[in-house]
């Protein structure tokens, strides 16, 4: 038996997702795209899965872009409006690499995070106010839920003070790791850009939901055939967008008693290693993250040791995000936070899902405490 | 046993990991990450350890990628780099095989419960009579790497595993055909990792260090020449010195970096009667005894180089003189010094070249 904590990498599909979008695999092959009565019956359910969407996140139909993941909203988001208007593209120094590494590849502004992982907001408008008219900020990407630490940003002062000091920039938000935890309903509403990734709350991988807001343009990252009000060209992923609209459907139902079952199971496992090892920081407080996070610093031992040892006993967990050949790099967060790397050589991410359970805390406590006893001797 | 194999993705490793598997051995294959710069292979040799990965799937073994970017600056590049800067001319290649691969993973190794650490490496490792683990060299002797593992005490080696030490290269070649691996003709790796060949070391150090323009003299203080970067020249250099031509060869016979003056001299003068070795590492601690008198032994110093004759005196526990049989061309200071028994066979101990 495998004991899966890594919810937050990707989480196990949802069935209803996986049964809603078999038939698109299989016989309701046409592309939406065509003329015949075959055609048409892919595009009612594309249409049908835009309708949900839309309606889970509190937008209209004609709002909603499907892409092909989290990245390419990102992309889309931060590179799109520096093609489109020029400009300067800020961000704060947590984002997911998706978001960072535009934003750096444009030469644009990092604002600085408190010492949970959190926009600084004080810094935030500073760097606004001192924007000048001949180097204008033109987007601004302020993640809604770390994806490392799981830290909550406060979305609506972060929209106060882009609306207030850059009336004229988008907003964007990656709101992949929010979708699971917080009524997107209350944040679309503040933002001009939101994306998300299916595979984080039950559906397939490959497949991204964009929301660009009525009026708002961005230059595509991708042309063709004009698909998606020509705002992202290429043939429909007609399965993965069935599949992603479902998975989105059902967590939204289900969020609320979500939240209740996962935030126990999420305490009771922080509270037990730490209640059974010494030295293990609880890296941001309850309060300000997500429940489907338990980021542990755990002091004398390193992540790569700590992973092995508790892959060895089936347990699945991660610290960092990993580079190209595999290998664990150190956090950008958890640097960003200034956190020194005596706790962040032991970071720990441990992240919950729909199909976490108790038996599985359990597992994970006894596995993890033996394995850092190992690790410390 | 539970053996963590270090895969580079090349075919020695690869061959070594299956060894290991057709013996019984519980595997574990590992490719380390070290240098996370700009390389021949791409960025941090991303296909190398694709490879790595390929093979470990075929051969059905777990494999891990280790993040020791860190500790190879710290303990390689930053030490290459400062030798340069020293007049030394370093060997990174037997600083990596120190501090990375038999001391940074077999730590780790151990740490996580591992019964041994296993490498590619041509050598052998054989235990005698008397229960001493002894470090022998290659069954092929073109190919032999005993010199660049010479720093292995009786604990790494008995930690320490070579599953293709008694093989040629031509048998290692012909099992990975044998099992289908990718990396059957893979070529040997032959140049330093952190360097590319189109910048070359001049390019690398030239990023990290200011060069230092230096005076070429004769040996009775007369001008000869000048160098732009003091720093690439190494003793026994005969080219790129800014010599006129004609007359005898010249070579460099001393760097002098505190007063930025190069010494150049005809051959006879880069041959010396004795050289001190210093941070020796002995394969058997109780050699130290066993050699106060003096004693006959074969020294090599470079990777492929020939074993000359010599007698060692032991000067302190970690320092030896020796004493050519014939007087030998200087090995240039900051290299790597291997004495092996008379038969030619095992080694005694190596250590770092001092200045004269």
């Amino acid at each position: 038996m495998v004991t899966y904590l890594d919810h937050a990498a990707s989480t196990p599909m949802r069935h209803e997702a996986i049964e809603a979008m078999t038939p698109f695999l299989d016989n309701l092959y046409a592309n939406p795209s065509g003329s015949h009565r075959f055609a048409r019956v892919a595009r009612k359910a594309l249409d049908e899965a835009r309708d949900v969407v839309a309606e889970a996140l509190g937008c209209n139909a004609g709002e909603v872009i499907f892409t092909s993941g989290g990245t390419e909203g990102d992309n889309s988001a931060v590179l799109g409006t520096v093609r489109k208007l020029g400009g300067v593209a800020v961000c704060t120094a947590t984002e997911h690499h998706a978001v960072l590494h535009c934003v750096e590849h444009v030469d644009g502004v990092v604002v600085r995070v408190n010492n949970v992982g959190s926009v600084d907001l004080d810094d935030l408008a500073r760097v606004l106010q001192e924007a000048t008219p001949d180097k204008p900020i033109t987007v601004v990407s302020v993640m809604a839920v770390n994806n490392e630490v799981g830290t909550i940003t406060p979305m609506r002062d972060v929209a106060r003070i882009v609306r207030k000091h850059a009336p004229n920039a988008l907003l964007h938000t990656d709101a992949v790791q929010a979708a699971c935890w917080i009524d997107l309903r209350e944040i679309t509403p503040l933002v001009d850009a939101l994306s998300l990734s299916a595979h984080k709350f039950g559906g397939p991988k490959g497949v991204g939901i964009m929301v660009l807001k009525a009026g708002k343009q961005l230059e595509p990252m991708i042309f063709g055939g004009g698909q998606e009000r020509d705002r992202r060209s290429g043939t429909h992923n007609v399965a993965g967008i069935i599949g992603a609209a479902t998975a989105l459907h059902f967590t939204d139902i289900t969020r609320a008693d979500e939240i209740e079952r996962i935030t126990k199971l999420r305490d009771r496992l922080v509270d037990d290693i730490v209640a059974a090892l010494p030295d293990v920081l609880e890296t941001v407080p309850r309060e300000q993250r997500v429940p489907g996070v338990a980021h542990l610093c755990i002091k004398g031992i390193e992540s790569e040791a700590l992973l092995f040892l508790l892959d060895q006993a089936d347990v699945c967990a991660s610290a960092a995000s990993a580079c190209a050949s595999g290998a664990m790099e150190p956090s950008h967060v958890l640097a960003a936070m200034g956190l020194s790397r005596e706790w962040t050589n032991g970071a720990l991410r441990l992240s919950l899902g729909h199909t976490t359970t108790d038996a599985d805390i359990d597992t994970a406590v006894r596995t993890i405490v033996s394995a850092v006893t190992q690790l410390r001797r | 046993m539970k053996v963590l194999v270090a895969m580079s993705g090349g075919v020695d490793s690869s061959v070594a990991a299956a060894e290991l598997k057709d013996a019984g051995h519980e595997v574990v294959g590992v490719t380390m990450r070290l240098w996370g710069g700009e390389s021949d292979t791409g960025c941090c040799s991303v296909s190398d350890v694709d490879d790595a990965r390929r093979v470990a799937q075929q051969l059905g073994i777990d494999h891990l990628v280790f993040n020791f970017s860190d500790d190879f600056n710290k303990h390689v590049v930053d030490p290459y780099v400062k030798a340069h800067v020293d007049g030394f001319t370093p060997n990174p290649c037997i600083e990596c095989n120190r501090h990375l691969k038999f001391d940074r993973l077999s730590e780790r190794a151990r740490l996580l419960g591992f019964d041994a650490v296993a490498t590619g490496h041509h050598a052998r490792i054989e235990k005698d009579d008397e229960g001493t683990m002894r470090l022998a060299r290659g069954a092929d002797d073109a190919k032999d790497q005993s010199y660049v593992v010479h720093m292995l005490d009786q604990k790494e080696l008995a930690y320490t595993m070579f599953p293709v030490g008694h093989l040629t290269k031509a048998q290692v070649r012909d099992r990975a055909v044998e099992l289908g691996l990718r990396t059957a003709t893979k070529p040997d790796s032959q140049d330093v990792c952190f360097i590319s060949k189109t910048g070359g070391r001049e390019t690398f150090l030239g990023n990290r260090i200011p060069f230092r323009p230096a005076q070429v003299v004769n040996e009775d203080g007369s001008e000869a020449g000048r160098v732009e970067a003091l720093e690439l020249v190494t003793i026994g250099q005969r080219k790129g010195l800014g010599l006129p031509g004609g007359g005898p060869k010249q070579y460099v016979v001393d760097v002098d970096t505190a007063n930025a003056r190069i010494t150049v001299g005809d051959e006879s003068k880069l041959f010396c009667s004795s050289v001190v070795v210093k941070n020796i590492v002995w394969s058997d601690a109780q050699d130290t005894q066993r050699l106060r008198v003096n004693t006959d032994v074969l020294v090599q110093s470079s990777a492929h180089g020939a074993a000359i004759p010599a007698t060692v005196e032991v000067l302190s526990d970690s320092e030896v003189r020796l004493t050519w049989r014939e007087p030998q061309r200087r090995i240039a200071p900051g290299q790597s010094v291997v004495l092996y028994e008379v038969t030619n066979n095992f080694v005694v101990a190596g250590g770092i070249a001092c200045a004269n």
